[in-house]
């Protein structure tokens, strides 16, 4: 048996992670940061939304008015890009959900060859700027005919939701244990029940924030929408390139308000929701 | 009836072989513990039993029906998980419930069947909680709840003692025999720690690398070891490497320049022996005699109701033996007689 080696004295270079004050005090500087970077030009746009007037130096507007909200929601053009908007995002989100959770439990449990390679596959169409993959997509849709219409759309966003779905599935998926599975199939469960009735439950908060993230994603696409969607598709964020152009600030800010809007309210649900005693108690692992 | 046949099983990964031509019957309402060290091969024979793990060869019989490729859901087996397994999303009564509602019996069934198993594992009034919600010895209880109330004909268990502290483990060992005894159940328990193994058992299935070492009983497995291997393994041993020499009736070991009397059973002149005494096998002396042995540098450690006393020779290296806790050492020598001492084969002894 070697002899003990004698312990170095330990050099800790992140002696002020120890420090109680200190870190709470990182914490809240942090955290004012980013309030100061998110919150700010988010106020800025609800202010420039509801103002009537406002010139410099003035902080806040001089005079209030809800003219401009009036002038977006009756035009007929952002109502009809709104309802596109919300109509093609579920769609993107189920497609997706129902070609990534499948993979992802793959990934997470089966042998699949060349895993790993597979995975980096779908992050490709992110590796690369996307506008040359959309130019080479609308070559391709017009010979397939799906250039200008709804499911060219919606293909086009899949391929960026996959990656977020796919990969935050697999990781959920793998995060659980496989025995509770086993359990299920040693209590005379199939395969198909005991996915039904353990493994996805457990998954859900994982798929949820996966979802999430693919309507967002959806919502907000504008390039490639852009570029097979004209002239017939129009959606939100394409619509709000052409108004930054052609409108007044205001009308911008009211729409940047109605485009982030979705985001904020899909946030506080899927917060309430994360946070419920169902998804705490499945989490909640000793 | 419930009997449990392996008949020459083998399963292998990659570059290894976790269990090699495994032959075993387990015996109606036995209760057998597969013991041996991390990586022996005792989980993958007891996942095999279950379903989990499908053999490279060799045959499993459930009660003479061949079940080696029948699934898990359809083996009449019950396992209970290392880590429970326990699913965290169902109270404890859904938990205990979901192969009872799977086989689509009456609510009032279901539910009494639950209350009923929940008391027989001594955890009632708990049925509306989460797994999370108890403590470890509980969560142990409801595991062991959720495999039994499906009436299964083979109980698996999985080291299911070890997430537990001592205390609660010896109390449990003794609540998972009596529930075994009170079912009559045939039980296969998997584990590393043979006073488990010893206390729980009708007999003890010993593993190495694989490869079953001996079955029998405590006593078997203690007083006649069938390899050098259960002889270190199991309690402690003084293991000394050496040759054999017959002459005639009698067997000695020569080890270095000494020599050891020995039993060895069947083992050929010259033979390459792993020999190995107990603790408790070997005599103190205060004075020299023909066959005992100068112990260097004589220590005691004291266990409470005995001591232990250590020291070394220079051919045997480490020795220890069992003495009363009243024993004392003086400025006098020390010598050592091995009162029982078996000899092996080197060649089990080294796969140790």
């Amino acid at each position: 048996m070697a002899a003990q080696v004698p312990a170095l004295p330990a050099i800790r270079l992140s002696w002020w992670i120890d420090d109680a004050r200190i870190r709470r005090m990182l914490l809240r500087l942090f955290a004012a940061a980013l309030a100061v970077f998110i919150g700010i030009p988010l106020l800025t746009l609800v202010l420039w939304s509801f103002a009537g007037e406002w010139f410099w130096p003035n902080l806040i507007p001089t005079q209030w008015s809800l003219r401009w909200w009036q002038e977006v929601l009756e035009n007929p053009r952002v109502t009809n890009a709104m309802f596109l908007s919300f109509t093609i995002a579920p769609v993107v989100t189920l497609l997706t959900a129902l070609v990534a959770i499948p993979a992802g439990y793959a990934f997470a449990r089966l042998d699949v060859p060349f895993r790993r390679t597979l995975l980096l596959l779908f992050l490709i169409p992110n590796a690369f700027p996307r506008i040359g993959l959309y130019v080479s997509l609308a070559v391709l849709y017009y010979q397939i005919g799906l250039i200008d219409t709804y499911w060219g759309i919606v293909f086009l966003h899949m391929i960026g939701t996959m990656v977020y779905m796919t990969w935050i599935t697999t990781a959920t998926f793998r995060s659980i244990d496989p025995h509770l599975e086993e359990a299920a199939r040693d209590a005379g469960a199939s395969p198909l029940r005991a996915f039904f009735s353990v493994v996805l439950p457990l998954a859900m908060p994982g798929i949820i924030v996966a979802s999430l993230f693919s309507f967002l994603a959806s919502v907000d696409e504008a390039q490639g929408t852009l570029i097979v969607g004209t002239p017939h598709y129009i959606t939100m964020p394409v619509l709000l390139y052409t108004l930054i152009s052609s409108f007044q600030r205001p009308v911008a800010a009211v729409f940047s308000v109605l485009l982030a809007l979705p985001s904020l309210l899909l946030l506080i649900v899927a917060q309430r929701y994360l946070h419920s005693e169902y998804v705490a108690a499945g989490l909640g692992r000793v | 009836m419930a009997e449990v046949d392996l008949r020459g099983v083998s399963k292998g990964y990659k570059d290894t072989t976790a269990v090699d031509d495994l032959s075993l019957h387990i015996k109606d309402r036995e209760f057998v513990a597969l013991l041996g060290p991390s990586g022996c091969g005792k989980t993958t024979t007891l996942r095999m039993l279950a379903g989990f793990i499908r053999p490279d060869s060799g045959q499993i019989l459930i009660d003479g029906k061949d079940v080696t490729n029948v699934p898990p859901e359809r083996r009449p087996t019950a396992m209970v998980f290392q880590s429970y397994a326990l699913w965290p999303h169902m109270t404890v009564a859904d938990n205990i419930a979901f192969g009872l509602r799977l086989r689509r019996l009456p609510k009032t069934e279901v539910e009494d069947r639950t209350g009923r198993m929940l008391e027989v594992v001594g955890l009632p009034g708990v049925m509306k909680r989460y797994p999370s919600q108890l403590s470890g010895g509980q969560q142990q209880r409801v595991a062991l709840a959720r495999a039994l109330v499906l009436g299964p004909k083979i109980l698996l268990l999985d080291e299911p003692l070890s997430n537990l502290d001592a205390k609660l483990r010896v109390r449990m060992r003794d609540e998972i025999r009596r529930i075994q005894q009170e079912l009559q159940i045939t039980t296969v328990y998997v584990t590393h720690d043979q006073e488990e193994a010893l206390t729980m058992a009708d007999r003890i299935a010993v593993m190495n690398k694989g490869v079953l070492q001996q079955v029998g009983d405590a006593l078997d497995i203690y007083d006649r070891p069938a390899t050098a291997f259960v002889a270190d393994f199991i309690g402690s041993s003084n293991l000394l490497s050496g040759t054999l020499r017959l002459a005639g009736p009698t067997a000695v070991a020569q080890v270095g320049e000494a020599r050891v009397p020995v039993e060895a059973d069947g083992l050929p002149d010259g033979a390459a022996v792993t020999v190995s005494a107990r603790p408790e096998d070997m005599e103190v002396l205060r004075a020299p005699a023909p066959d005992a042995f100068r112990l260097e540098d004589p220590r005691l450690v004291n266990f409470g109701a005995y001591k232990r006393l250590l020291g070394r020779h220079p051919a045997f290296g480490q020795l220890e033996a069992r003495v009363p806790k009243a024993f004392a050492l003086g400025k006098e020598p020390v010598y050592l007689r091995f009162t029982r001492a078996r000899a092996f084969t080197s060649d089990e002894g080294d796969r140790s």
